[in-house]
């Protein structure tokens, strides 16, 4: 996130797009409500019906997948209204003319074809957040989880470019992560394309200074592989894995290709706290420690580094990730593994990491800071692009509409969206063990429209068959006007109910982020 | 601001007041009880949660205010220049106690687990303080539980209610979801969900902050509650939430090695207290039965046997030493988790970069 949580009851204008926020981030929700109580106005553009959308003031069900062009439009009109921040754009932006001159074509009745929402609807929305001062943009995997993912991304920061709705208050883009550290995974390099500190891997100065710290003189410049082509890889360049935590064969798309391609390992080793779908197809299985169980830092949403704190003692035989991980390391000779704590291991992190350079593990068990910190003495750094960006201006893009991998057809006439519920976390591996969950949510469902259902031949409660091109599932329909007609929707949380049979349609080109939110369906009557 | 320079800035402005006799700049808009705060004068409240507008009800916090007959409100009273309050004179000290002494006498018990939530002592202690268990009045029982809600969260258990509204407060003022609210007035009030009913069929999220902020435990952690019985002391660890990225502080509740709840860490810079029900509820998978407690091999029949760390990071290792001997330095793939602190996510990367020179490793981000 560009801007701190406590900045989320601050906006004027709060335009959330592919976010269910009230389910998957109800805290953080909490924040928009009283902003909404103080007077703030809320668009929400989203294909379902979730709560946000009866809370906001502009609400557009947008076709699935259709994000980019609504942005396109909305920028249009913030144009042609003179609602640009000019003293903003010269400023601090690059290329704003030609953007400009791109824009002319994307008028809100282009847009209202593809999105299958009234111009209007998008003259308001654009109007809202262009006078929005300031105008703050939140979004999940709503956005990203699409094989345009990277354009979406970058058409919300054309949006808050040409408003000025970036280093202020109350502004910014904001990102929700979606696990409690994923934005950490990525601080510590455990991502393909960048080292400890975001820094990319074609970077060579980062490259030398790691095949110095690590004592791997041929260390790569650049030459990622992230996991989507890892695992098409599996049994053929790829013949080893190590696999910390991930319940890769639920949580990704496509399951019956990830099951195949991690049994064509030679070798697979996974550390996790429970014998999950994954580690069945393990060689070896090491038990790893859990959350209240293990000592060591997490980092939220908005950058902020924070200490976790053991309260029990481990599970058996279990020991901290690190701790496994190390004890391989040494035993392949790999040199700098005699780590002695998790301590250790954080500031071997921070002395190698430009963002983390003022933290210590002493530091982060006294405040909680929100990176970059630089220096020991620096206080961290909630608002980012205060007074420059990164990398010099901020770079007006200039993008078009493509449609999803996948489109709606005679054979797959319905589109299939997916996300998360309140009361679930990702593969339920834990929730699904915590007792009482289950009173409030003990099986999937399809929920579908209900004028659907009944034109569909469905009651609530019939059991339906759910087919893509990749695969087919069987689960309870629902009736809810939730979903809008033709789009159905499911989570990923239950095993027995695997809808990942069902998706990885496609992948963004760029960033091989999975298009997990839209794929196109058949539904029909199934048996018993 | 600092408080010091908050009020040195007050006093410039020449905001100031009298109270116990001592001279205290206070700045626009602020009560009589944030300022007796400030000065460390111990006030006492019942229905004030400092997350919340102040509502009025409870009277605990009453002072005198020169030149008003009947004492005031100090949470809803907001302080004018040249106010002169005295904060605790004998008078007021027995009025409040008279207070406690009815509220004993109607409720059905005052000494309530602490498991059953953050503030649920807060009744207790006041009662010690001003030694008001008396018995002085023989008060009707008040309100009835609903002991028909098979929640398996949040107890309700209305005979304790003293009717401070601070759970119907937290639930539309934090929460925004107005799932629970008042009914009839007087004696008989009663906190209830749309039509009286289970919350399970009102708009609760069981995000657990009605319970977290009531005085008496009158609403209570069921969940936390099954360790009643366990011995020992609770002990409170602060860690964060281990689900979404949003990063909730909390306080892990433990008795011995038992984890028997969680709580929200009040002054949490992510969540100020509130919490949902992941973060609040959903921590059995710790101490589950089926957590892995020992390295498993898969034997030739697929089944998997159980063996010892040696035996099991002997032959980990191996086989990642087999890929790189017969099929090279890029044969080795690793993929952390998103769930797992930065150790581990570190050391899966230093573990390909530095083990095979290569960038093959990443996490479940992508998905
Ligand atoms: S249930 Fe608790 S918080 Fe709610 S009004 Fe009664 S005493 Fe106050
Ligand atoms: S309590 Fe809920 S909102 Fe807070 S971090 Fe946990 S899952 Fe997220
Ligand atoms: S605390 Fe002021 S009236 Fe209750």
């Amino acid at each position: 996130m560009s801007n701190p949580l406590a900045d989320m009851a601050k906006p004027d204008v709060i335009f959330c797009i592919g976010t269910n926020m009230t389910e998957c981030h109800p805290v953080a929700a909490t924040g928009l409500k009283k902003a909404m109580a103080r007077g703030a106005k809320l668009i929400v553009a989203d294909p379902r019906r979730i709560r946000l959308a009866e809370l906001a003031d502009v609400y557009l069900p947008i076709r699935v997948g259709s994000d980019v062009a609504l942005l396109l439009a909305m920028a249009h009109v913030i144009d042609r209204e003179g609602l640009a921040n000019h003293e903003f754009i010269e400023a601090r932006t690059a290329g704003w003319e030609e953007f400009r001159q791109h824009l002319k074509a994307f008028t809100p009745e282009w847009a209202a074809k593809i999105c299958e929402v009234p111009a209007k609807d998008i003259e308001s929305a654009a109007l809202c957040y262009g006078r929005g001062k300031p105008g703050a943009i939140y979004y999940t995997l709503g956005i990203t989880e699409h094989i345009c993912g990277v354009d979406n991304v970058q058409s919300l920061c054309n949006l808050a470019l040409m408003t000025g709705n970036l280093g202020v208050e109350g502004g910014g883009i904001n990102p929700m992560r979606g696990q409690n550290n994923i934005q950490g995974c990525g601080d510590c390099g455990a991502e393909t394309f960048v080292f400890p500190g975001s820094v990319p891997i074609t970077d060579e100065a980062a490259r030398d200074k790691f095949a110095a710290a690590y004592h791997r003189p041929d260390l790569d410049l650049g030459h990622a592989m992230t996991k989507v082509t890892g695992l098409q890889e599996c049994g053929k360049s790829i013949r080893a894995m190590l696999i910390d935590g991930e319940n890769t064969v639920i949580s990704d798309p496509d399951k019956n290709h990830c099951e195949h391609a991690l049994k064509a390992l030679d070798h697979l080793v996974v550390i996790d706290i429970f014998m999950t779908e994954t580690a069945q197809l393990a060689h070896v299985v090491l038990p790893a420690t859990a959350w209240a169980e293990t000592d060591g830092v997490a980092c939220n949403t908005e950058r902020r580094v924070q200490r976790l704190r053991a309260a029990v003692p481990p599970a058996g035989d279990s020991r901290p990730d690190w701790w496994i991980i190390a004890q391989i390391a040494k035993r392949l000779g790999i040199p700098g593994f005699d780590f002695q704590s998790p301590a250790d291991v954080f500031n071997e992190l921070c002395s190698l990491s430009p963002t983390y350079g003022g933290l210590d593990w002493d530091r982060v068990s006294r405040e909680s800071l929100n990176w970059p910190v630089p220096t020991k003495d620096h206080p961290g750094t909630p608002i980012l692009h205060v007074d420059n960006f990164t990398n010099g201006r901020g770079k007006f893009m200039r993008l078009g509409y493509r449609d999803p991998a996948e489109v709606v057809d005679a054979q797959f006439p319905v589109w299939l969206t997916t996300g998360r519920r309140l009361q679930s976390y990702h593969t339920r591996t834990q929730t699904g063990r915590s007792s009482g969950i289950d009173y409030l949510l003990s099986e999937e469902s399809l929920e579908v429209n209900p004028e659907d259902a009944v034109a569909w031949g469905f009651q609530d409660g019939d059991w339906a068959t759910v087919s893509s091109r990749r695969g087919s599932v069987k689960i309870k329909v629902r009736a809810t006007d939730r979903s809008p007609r033709g789009t159905v929707f499911a989570s990923f949380s239950f095993a027995d109910v695997p809808v990942n049979n069902l998706t990885g349609s496609g992948y963004d080109p760029a960033t091989h982020t999975a298009e997990l939110k839209v794929c196109a369906v058949r539904i029909e009557r199934a048996t018993n | 601001m600092t408080e010091h320079s908050m009020n040195a800035t007050a006093m410039e402005r020449k905001l100031t007041m009298t109270l116990d006799g001592q001279p205290v700049g206070f700045s626009e808009g602020e009560t009589i009880y944030q300022v007796a705060q400030r000065a460390q004068k111990n006030v006492p409240t019942l229905c004030y949660d400092e997350r919340l507008e102040a509502f009025g009800a409870c009277r605990l916090c009453v002072v005198e205010v020169e030149g008003v007959k009947a004492p005031v409100a100090s949470c809803t009273t907001k302080v004018t220049p040249g106010m002169i309050v005295r904060s605790g004179s004998p008078t007021i000290e027995k009025y409040r106690k008279t207070l406690l002494e009815l509220v004993v006498s109607e409720n059905r018990e005052v000494d309530v687990n602490p498991l059953r939530g953050f503030a649920s002592q807060e009744l207790t202690t006041l009662v010690d303080r001003y030694g008001a268990r008396t018995g002085r009045f023989k008060g009707k029982k008040s309100g009835t539980s609903n002991k028909s809600d098979d929640n398996p969260f949040i107890l309700r258990d209305y005979d304790l209610c003293i009717s401070c509204y601070r759970c119907v407060r937290v639930c539309a003022e934090q929460e925004g979801d107005y799932a629970i609210s008042m009914m009839n007035r007087g004696f008989s009030t009663q906190i209830t969900t749309e039509f009286n009913g289970r919350l399970k069929d009102s708009d609760c999220t069981f995000c657990g902050q009605c319970v977290q902020t009531c005085p008496t435990g009158a609403l209570a952690d069921k969940k936390a509650l099954r360790a009643a019985d366990l011995p020992g002391e609770v002990t409170k660890t602060r860690t964060i939430c281990p689900y979404c990225g949003v990063g909730c502080s909390v306080d892990l509740l433990t008795k011995g090695d038992r984890l028997v709840g969680v709580q929200p860490a009040m002054d949490g810079p992510a969540n100020g207290g509130a919490l949902c029900i992941k973060g609040q509820f959903a921590f059995d998978f710790v101490q589950h039965e089926d957590r892995l407690k020992k390295p498993l091999l898969r034997q030739a029949d697929g089944s998997f046997k159980e063996t010892d760390w040696d035996t099991a990071l002997d032959i980990a290792a191996a086989g990642f030493r087999r890929a790189l001997e017969q099929h090279g330095r890029r044969s080795i793939y690793g993929i952390a988790s998103g769930r797992a602190p930065h150790e581990a996510a570190y050391s899966m990367q230093k573990f390909i970069r530095a083990g095979f020179g290569t960038h093959y490793i990443d996490n479940c981000s992508r998905a």
